[in-house]
């Protein structure tokens, strides 16, 4: 479970303020959206989660299964259980995703006291879940998303999400640059995890996803605070009318 | 006295920070008076037990040395040297002072041989521990025959002393000569005659003229006429002493249609005086033959702030005498406070190859001054560079490379890639290419990035749980691939490490 209490956030070379006052709680196995006009704080809140430096907290907390998440180190809170499905997946030449995957499993085992994999548990349990998302083991020895056509990128996040098993998983714009049907594969590796002890942020500006993935709440966030929440039909609203009268009955 | 050594000697231990080879061996040494002059080079030679005509020959060089000015073209900055305030020759006095057992023996030291596959009894050897013909006390041991797979022959370098050479007897069965090279002078001085200097001449450059002077000692390596070097080898040098310099020579001759696989490492202690290290590395390789010849270079870079460190003025230089010859340089250069150092190739016969795989790391206050030189003289002479520069802290790293095509050498190629890696925002990358074909058939190629590790792509691992040491690594790792492929399998695992251990700290 996670909740953000009165969240104020600022780009921390500027003086920006990016978000203001956010309040959001989601339970365990709760899949929440979060949907908002451009500019209104969406990727901010998914990095400071992750815990991205170029971010200052002003304000607030953020309680992650009761533990300050404001405190712990990015790979710390990768360890306890929070993983972000980047928009923009970075490129790591030379270094093999399989190479990357097996690095990034077995720190954060080490983080919590597990033992390493052996590599045939490893490489049974990677060949298991690239299975269930169409990944060819081929795509695997190649550098991580060095390359990789929009859809595998984003085929490559939900796998190393699938393989690390996190109790917290944000999904930012990951239906970005996806056509229907890597949509449809993305949508069905995501729905394969939900889980009663795994919560899900999925930001996304479009209703297509949430046909897919369809989440318990629907959050508005508007100029860095949520300005509406509600069930799956929320998103079905916004998709008809715009933002527009959202924004004009919580002004 | 001893008491004060010995306080002078914990405080030393306390500053010891990330470099762990900084122990110090102590050992009673039998030095050359301080500075340089003929009587010196007298000694060295006495010291040697040289014929006459090596004695001559090194005196020629110093004089002249003594006319030469040391150059200054490289991008490195350093207080001038004062040449008379160095020792040219120590060398431990006996072999009762030293380790008794393995158990007291740098357990460092041994993992590294262990790592190499060296059967525990020639540690013995390597350490010190065990003369060479000497009952060994693993006699029995099963525990013995579990490295027997994998064997490197090792000649260790201490100060301006081989050690020790392992394998010799069983290297001289298939007519390979694995030997220090003063004792080649005593015991083939035709070979040595014949080549020494045939590659890099006397008057060379600075370091190369002092060098010929002064060299106390270094491997020397002949392999016969279509023989293939049985197991890979190697030279482990270590400076010990304080303002001591250390000057080895090694020459290696491969005859026609032979192989052999050669590595070379380097580790200094941790001190706060500099020191100096000025080598030559001949290689002669005949028709159809190879010499690899592999670097792992790890002498102590001194601290942060420039304080300490190895002047590393070294002349590497191989020569494809005969057609299809071929000569490989790997390195991974981790080390020294100054490095100014280019091995290179002169491709004389027709359709002889040249390749040269450089990863350079520099973190701290190092500067690095590298790269090649590929001469192509003789017809359909091919050769390729790759070049990894990683630069982190506030050092400096240059590649500066050399690719010419003689007017006689139609159908010159050359591949040239260099990649710099920038971590962080202090450090500086800089590449100078030199191309010059004198011939219209050649085709020269040179590509070169300049990347820098992003903050974004360090998020991406940290956010993926690992931890910003190791995700620095990772990405390091990854940028340098293509030339710890080139490495012996062994030594690719030890230089990866290396590379994660040099850039410790040099984020954040």
């Amino acid at each position: 479970m996670i909740e953000i209490k009165n969240l104020h956030v600022k780009i921390a070379a500027e003086d920006t303020e990016i978000i203001k006052g956010l309040n959001l709680t989601v339970q365990d196995g709760e899949v929440a959206a979060i949907m908002g006009p451009n500019g209104s704080g969406k990727s901010t809140l998914s990095y400071v989660l992750a815990g991205k430096p170029d971010y200052e907290v002003t304000e607030g907390e953020v309680l992650f299964n009761g533990e300050n998440l404001l405190d712990m180190e990015p790979y710390e809170r990768a360890a306890a259980g929070v993983f972000l499905a980047f928009q923009y997946p970075m490129e790591i030449p030379g270094v093999a995703t399989m190479n990357f995957l097996k690095a990034a499993m077995n720190a954060q085992r080490k983080a919590r006291g597990e033992d390493e994999y052996t590599t045939p548990d490893f490489i049974k349990k990677v060949k298991a879940a690239a299975g269930k998302l169409d990944i060819d083991m081929t795509m695997l020895k190649r550098a991580l998303n060095v390359g990789f056509s929009g859809g595998e990128k984003k085929r490559a996040e939900i796998l190393q999400m699938a393989l690390l098993e996190p109790s917290l998983c944000i999904l930012d714009e990951t239906d970005s640059g996806l056509d229907i049907d890597a949509l449809k594969i993305v949508s069905d590796g995501v729905n394969a995890l939900r889980d009663p002890k795994r919560s899900f942020i999925v930001i996304t500006h479009y209703q297509r996803l949430l046909e897919h993935i369809v989440p318990d709440s629907v959050h508005v966030l508007y100029q860095g605070r949520i300005i509406q929440s509600g069930d799956k039909s929320l998103a079905l609203h916004l998709e008809e009318n715009g933002y527009a009268d959202v924004i004009a009955s919580a002004a | 006295m001893a008491a004060v050594q010995e306080t002078i000697d914990a405080v030393k231990e306390i500053g010891v920070e990330k470099y762990k080879y900084g122990f110090t061996t102590d050992i009673e040494t039998e030095k050359a008076p301080k500075g340089l002059n003929e009587d010196v080079i007298r000694f060295i030679s006495a010291k040697k037990k040289e014929p006459e005509w090596m004695l001559e020959w090194r005196l020629d060089a110093y004089r002249r040395w003594l006319t030469m000015e040391e150059p200054d073209w490289a991008r490195v900055n350093y207080p001038k040297i004062d040449f008379n305030d160095i020792y040219y020759y120590a060398a431990p006095k006996n072999f009762e002072d030293g380790p008794k057992s393995l158990d007291e023996v740098d357990p460092e030291l041994l993992r590294t041989y262990e790592k190499l596959g060296i059967p525990l009894r020639e540690q013995e050897l390597l350490a010190g521990v065990r003369r060479q013909g000497e009952p060994s006390a693993l006699d029995g041991d099963p525990a013995d025959s579990v490295y027997a797979s994998g064997r490197v022959a090792v000649d260790v370098v201490f100060d301006s002393v081989s050690v020790v050479t392992t394998f010799k007897a069983e290297l001289a069965k298939s007519g390979v000569i694995f030997c220090p090279i003063s004792e080649a002078i005593r015991d083939h001085p035709e070979l040595v005659k014949k080549y020494l200097a045939s590659v890099v001449p006397v008057s060379d450059n600075y370091y190369a003229t002092l060098n010929c002077a002064v060299f106390t000692d270094g491997s020397f390596v002949y392999i016969p006429e279509g023989v293939r070097c049985p197991m890979e080898l190697s030279t482990y040098f270590r400076i010990n002493e304080e303002n001591t310099g250390q000057f080895e020579r090694t020459l290696i001759i491969a005859e026609k249609g032979s192989y052999v696989s050669y590595l070379e490492g380097c580790t200094a202690p941790q001190r706060d005086e500099n020191q100096l290290h000025a080598a030559v590395v001949e290689l002669i390789v005949m028709e159809d033959a190879e010499i690899k010849y592999s670097t792992v270079q790890n002498w102590y870079p001194g601290d942060e702030n420039g304080k300490g460190g190895i002047y590393n003025f070294v002349t590497k230089r191989g020569d494809c005498r005969g057609d299809n010859s071929k000569i490989s340089w790997t390195q991974v250069e981790t080390g020294s406070a100054i490095t100014w150092k280019y091995p290179s190739c002169i491709l004389r016969g027709d359709g002889s190859q040249g390749e040269f795989y450089s990863i350079a790391v520099s973190n701290g206050a190092q500067q690095i001054d590298s790269g090649t030189k590929m001469i192509h003289l003789g017809k359909n002479t091919s050769s390729r560079i790759i070049s990894k520069g990683i630069s982190a802290g506030k050092s400096q790293n240059t590649y500066r490379g050399r690719v010419s095509a003689h007017r006689k050498a139609s159908n010159a190629r050359n591949f040239t890639q260099c990649d710099s890696l920038l971590i962080g925002d202090q450090c500086g990358a800089h590449t100078v290419p030199y191309i010059e074909a004198n011939n219209s058939s050649a085709q020269f190629e040179h590509e070169a990035t300049t990347s820098k590790i992003s903050d974004d792509q360090l998020f991406y691992c940290l956010q993926r749980g690992i931890p910003e040491e190791e995700a620095i690594a990772l990405i390091v790792n990854g940028f340098v691939k293509d030339v710890i492929q080139k490495l012996p399998m062994e030594f690719a695992v030890e230089a990866q490490k290396l590379i994660g251990i040099s850039l410790e700290g040099s984020v954040g």
